[in-house]
């Protein structure tokens, strides 16, 4: 259960299809996803309206009417996804994420409690003992897709999803983690928020976290939030950023 | 044209063909939920099929022209259209000018969305691409929001030809039909494996309703629940526009305009192109039923209502070409010949230099 033999055509209506190299959550896959993605941007494709890059796959939207035979066009990126090669990204940027956890801003902690049999402190501590790969960006303007959360903290999505989640909350989703960008439904298991803004549309740039980046997870208490969350409508507020070795930058 | 608006109706916003290309940062789409019934009212008045109009939900708004004249017409659901308190046809163009009341009020018929267009398209900023308000993330449109009481919209520049289109007329043939009783035509797909036959077999043989948890991102269907082989949950891909996804609860979700670029349920079908706008045209309590089709059979209709935008375009091509000189005041010194190259019609204005 991992990366595919032979990547997999996944047929998804008149103007889509998905092209799938896994099951997992894996950066070996991810990086075949990624260059299967720049091999089509550079490749001679009429008809391809846009790539939308995730975890294991990559969705090519085509327009149905340009591309004469679907067949071929499925047949070629087929070939084109066989020629990927999984290379392991490393280094990079760390951007830290302040979030004040549990109480209001985390609702569903004490659900992950139940799920994991962790205490609330040991959940908030191993949740910001690690840099997060981001995979990808999706769902919502700016929501950053991160892998590498402790497993020990995995606790399935809520079996309702929510109809309104608020600006920064922080989640849990089966093994995933995540921050909401602006105010949406959703599913997952809300442990915290950050006074953050990861989309702004006149943000310079509007989004925060870029596929590619790493996350880091700081634990900061009400007082806190509060006056961050201040510098930030002030647009005052520099996001910290190291090298994943530790130095600031 | 600058247009004020005295009520809003109730969910009344700009939309055009959507904003694409950024659903790789998470950007939804949003756009027209008719994108059919948006082209054909864009052609009446001498735009181009892309461009943006308003979209009117349920229950229409009030505007007067307070300057300028131009082109207007209304396309998609049916709904009460007066102007200046006479009742006016859906699916022509129309010459409005200053001092003249636009009123679209209740639903007359089937359908729930309709699209004003206005010669010239709405003046409003182009916001990474697109001038289609996504009113969750509050961008697009207007300021990100619907219309409101108050508001003063002005029309961009004018096409060329715009007022060789007065008084053009949709024919009813190249109309989208959206008759309630029509099953909705899904390839199944992308994880249709995740369910099992039975599940499949309760998807394609059931009647669904539409719930009041129904929008421009998606329409939350009750009715028998849809059987998973192990688990409802997927590592998040991509959701196309017409994805239909089945959470742990088992009931489907089309998911539309609005909808997030990426999820993490299981997708069991998508809704073939013209049948997406057939669902978006339907309201709650209403029932719908899926029919499962080949990609080649749900590609050929998608083709189809885009060969009905084609004939539309050369329609007005030799309307245009068919009215007379005293018809054509604002373009004097100007000729206006209708050019076919490879099967496509091009309008063509030939200006006299002297």
């Amino acid at each position: 259960m991992a990366e595919y033999l032979e990547p997999r055509i996944l047929s998804a209506g008149d103007s889509a299809v998905i092209i799938e190299f896994g099951d997992s959550i894996d950066m070996k896959i991810n990086a075949r996803v990624q260059q299967l993605r720049q091999h089509i941007e550079r490749g001679q494709f009429n008809g391809i309206v846009e790539l939308v890059p995730t975890y294991r796959s990559l969705a090519v939207y085509f327009d149905p009417v340009v591309v004469e035979d679907v067949g071929l066009f499925f047949e070629r990126l087929k070939k084109m996804a066989q020629n990927t090669k999984g290379e392991i990204i490393e280094g990079g940027l760390v951007i830290v994420i302040p979030a004040c956890y549990g109480g209001e801003f985390g609702p569903d902690m004490q659900n992950v409690v139940e799920h994991t049999s962790l205490t609330e402190a040991e959940i908030v501590k191993r949740h910001t003992a690690v840099d997060y790969y981001c995979y990808m960006l999706g769902f919502t303007p700016g929501f950053a897709y991160l892998g590498g959360m402790d497993e020990s903290l995995a606790t399935p999505r809520l079996k309702e999803p929510r109809k309104v989640i608020p600006a920064g909350s922080v989640g849990i989703a089966g093994k995933q983690t995540g921050i909401y960008p602006i105010d949406s439904p959703g599913g997952w298991q809300l442990i915290g928020r950050t006074p953050l803004k990861l989309f702004d549309p006149e943000g310079e740039p509007p989004f925060l976290i870029d596929a590619g980046m790493w996350v880091h997870f700081r634990s900061i208490d009400s007082k806190e939030y509060e006056e961050i969350a201040a510098k930030v409508a002030a647009k005052k507020y520099k996001p910290e950023i190291l090298t994943k070795s530790g130095d600031a930058k | 044209m600058i247009f004020e608006v005295s009520s809003p109706g109730l969910l009344t916003t700009v939309q055009d063909l959507g904003r694409w290309g950024y659903q790789g940062k998470g950007m939804p789409v949003a756009g027209a939920m008719d994108s059919q019934a948006l082209k054909i009212g864009n052609i009446l008045v001498g735009n181009e099929p892309k461009d943006a109009a308003f979209e009117i939900t349920a229950m229409g708004p009030t505007l007067s022209v307070i300057e300028g004249e131009g082109l207007i017409a209304v396309t998609g659901a049916e709904i009460n259209f007066t102007i200046n308190k006479v009742e006016a046809p859906l699916w022509q163009s129309i010459r409005v000018q200053v001092g003249d009341t636009i009123t679209l009020s209740t639903l007359k018929g089937h359908g729930c969305r309709a699209y004003l267009c206005v010669s010239g398209s709405i003046d409003v900023p182009v916001i990474m691409g697109s001038k289609s308000t996504y009113l969750r993330a509050k961008i697009g449109g207007l300021e990100g929001r619907a219309l409101k009481a108050g508001d003063r919209i002005a029309t961009g520049p004018l096409k060329p030809l715009t007022w060789l289109s007065a008084d053009f007329t949709c024919p009813d043939h190249l109309r989208p039909k959206r008759d309630l009783g029509l099953p909705l035509r899904v390839v199944l797909g992308p994880q249709d494996e995740a369910f099992t036959e039975n599940g499949l077999k309760t998807f394609l043989e059931s009647e669904y309703t539409i719930t009041n948890e129904a929008d421009r991102m998606g329409y939350r269907l009750e009715g028998p629940v849809i059987e998973h082989k192990t688990g409802a949950d997927i590592i998040s891909d991509a959701i196309p526009l017409g994805t239909i996804q089945v959470p742990g609860h088992g009931k489907p979700i089309c998911m539309l305009a609005d909808r997030q670029t990426t999820g993490g349920y299981t997708k069991i079908a998508v809704l073939c192109t013209p049948d997406i706008a057939t669902l978006a045209q339907r309201m709650p309590g209403q029932a719908v039923h899926f029919k499962a089709v080949s990609l080649a059979e749900s590609i050929a209709a998608a083709r189809k209502e885009r060969e009905q935008i084609e004939k539309l375009l050369e329609l007005r091509a030799s309307y245009r070409s068919r009215r007379s000189p005293s018809q054509t005041k604002k373009l004097n010194k100007t000729f206006h010949w209708t050019l076919k190259v490879r099967d496509k019609s091009y309008d063509v204005v030939v200006e006299d230099l002297n």
